[in-house]
């Protein structure tokens, strides 16, 4: 594998692993996981929704009764305007970020390992295995929830008042000329505002999964290369195991809390946007 | 190139996790979903319960109004029955009244005419004793005469009788 030509073993391997599988520039395993999972969770969720009973319920359908009513309430406790896909679209979120993120338990070497092996060019055989630790999958569906921020607005106020906004708040002042001198810091501020959110959505949730995804590569690197006629390590394998396993009990509860912020926050914004200022 | 220990010791790693999540956190997953069947199925069982007691409290309703329509038709039969009952009884004892009245009036009736027959006879006799002393110019000894007067008395009386 890389490790034995770029000389020191661990660069190489990192940098392996921090390599995506690419197309014409498409990070297509990033794509390839995200779609695989979308699909396991439509296709579970449709399952269950379509034989779900009136009476008493399986396990599998009070599991998901349980996710679906944990967001609902969640969106009926922020979001107080008119939209039918705001529930929905957190419930999507929650779900598909934390498996997304739950990519990021398995073994850091399992998937990449396996492909490796697979492969008839194991030195380019790249694979991540996490979408969320890929900018792109968090940016994009931080675009795609600064879209919808946009059209609640727009729907929700109207475009004069929604564009109006952007001149008068959040400093408001009476008579012409208090107007025009808040015009300007109005605009500046909102334009600040609205550009800040989906970039500190996507790099809230691309950051930790990242850090995480490195800390677990870097985790693997104590026994890598290491052979069984050393003594180190036998040393390195119970630290290793030990870092290993504290880190992912650790980070079970980081995949499960940055899937809530990004799903929490979308509320949040969505609802933001409904509110008229 | 030894990939193989590092994973092996990722995998470790995994499963310990795993056992961790089940053994400290699944079953806390499944015993709130647990509980929440079984509050569903209470739920349901309660409903089903409480549509079953309504079922059965509509049906004893029916039967207490069955039952208490029988019996208004029993009383209404027995009251009908007793007011029958009286209004013979009434008549019974009016009809007899009637007739004891009309027996009292006959007897009345009865008594007055046999006096008045009598007096009449009498009053009679005398008339009779009374026209032949006139026809004869002298007086007639009604004591001496008194068994011819009676047979007069006796034949004014048939007569009238036969008118």
């Amino acid at each position: 594998m890389a490790t034995e030509e770029t000389g020191g073993g661990m660069t190489g391997y990192i940098k392996h692993h921090l390599h995506h599988m690419e197309v014409n520039g498409l990070h297509v395993d990033s794509i390839a996981v995200k779609v695989a999972l979308a699909l396991f969770f439509v296709v579970l969720f449709l399952r269950v929704a379509r034989r779900a009973t009136a009476g008493v319920p399986g396990k599998l359908q009070c599991f998901i009764e349980m996710l679906v009513e944990f967001v609902d309430q969640m969106v009926k406790e922020t979001f107080h305007g008119r939209g039918r896909l705001v529930a929905p679209l957190a419930l999507t979120i929650f779900c598909l970020v934390f498996m997304m993120n739950f990519m990021d338990m398995l073994p850091v070497d399992l998937l990449p390992g396996a492909y490796q092996a697979l492969s008839a060019h194991p030195h380019e055989a790249y694979l991540r295995v996490v979408p969320t630790a890929d900018l792109n999958t968090t940016l994009g569906m931080a675009f795609t929830v600064f879209l919808l921020i946009q059209y609640y607005g727009i729907k929700h106020k109207g475009l004069a008042t929604f564009f109006g906004e952007f001149l008068t708040a959040p400093f408001h002042a009476e008579g012409v000329v208090g107007k025009i001198a808040c015009a300007v810091p109005n605009l500046l501020l909102r334009l600040i505002e609205e550009a800040v959110r989906p970039v500190s959505l996507s790099l809230r949730l691309f950051g930790n999964m990242y850090g995480g995804e490195l800390i677990f590569i870097l985790i693997a690197c104590m026994t890598l290369g290491a052979s069984l006629s050393s003594g180190l390590t036998y040393v390195m394998m119970p630290v290793q195991f030990v870092a290993d396993f504290i880190w992912t009990a650790f980070h079970v509860l980081v995949i499960t809390l940055q899937a809530f912020i990004f799903m929490m926050l979308t509320i949040v914004y969505l609802s933001m946007a409904a509110e008229h200022h | 190139m030894n990939i193989g220990i590092t994973l092996v010791i990722q995998g470790l790693a995994f499963f310990a996790v795993a056992w961790l999540v089940m053994t400290f956190g699944w079953p806390n997953i499944m015993s709130a979903i647990e509980e929440r069947q079984k509050k569903i199925a209470d739920g349901l069982a309660a409903a089903d319960r409480g549509q079953k007691d309504l079922d059965d409290a509509k049906a004893q309703a029916a039967e207490i109004v069955k039952e208490a329509r029988v019996k208004a038709a029993q009383v209404i039969d027995q009251a009908n029955r007793r007011s029958n009952a009286l209004v013979d009884e009434a008549k019974g004892t009016a009809s007899a009244e009637a007739d004891r009245v009309v027996a009292a009036a006959r007897d009345t009736i009865a008594i007055d005419s046999a006096r008045a027959r009598g007096e009449l006879r009498t009053e009679v006799a005398a008339l009779a004793v009374q026209g032949a002393s006139q026809l004869l110019g002298r007086e007639v000894n009604a004591a001496a005469h008194a068994d011819l007067l009676e047979r007069l008395a006796a034949q004014i009386e048939q007569g009238a009788v036969a008118k």
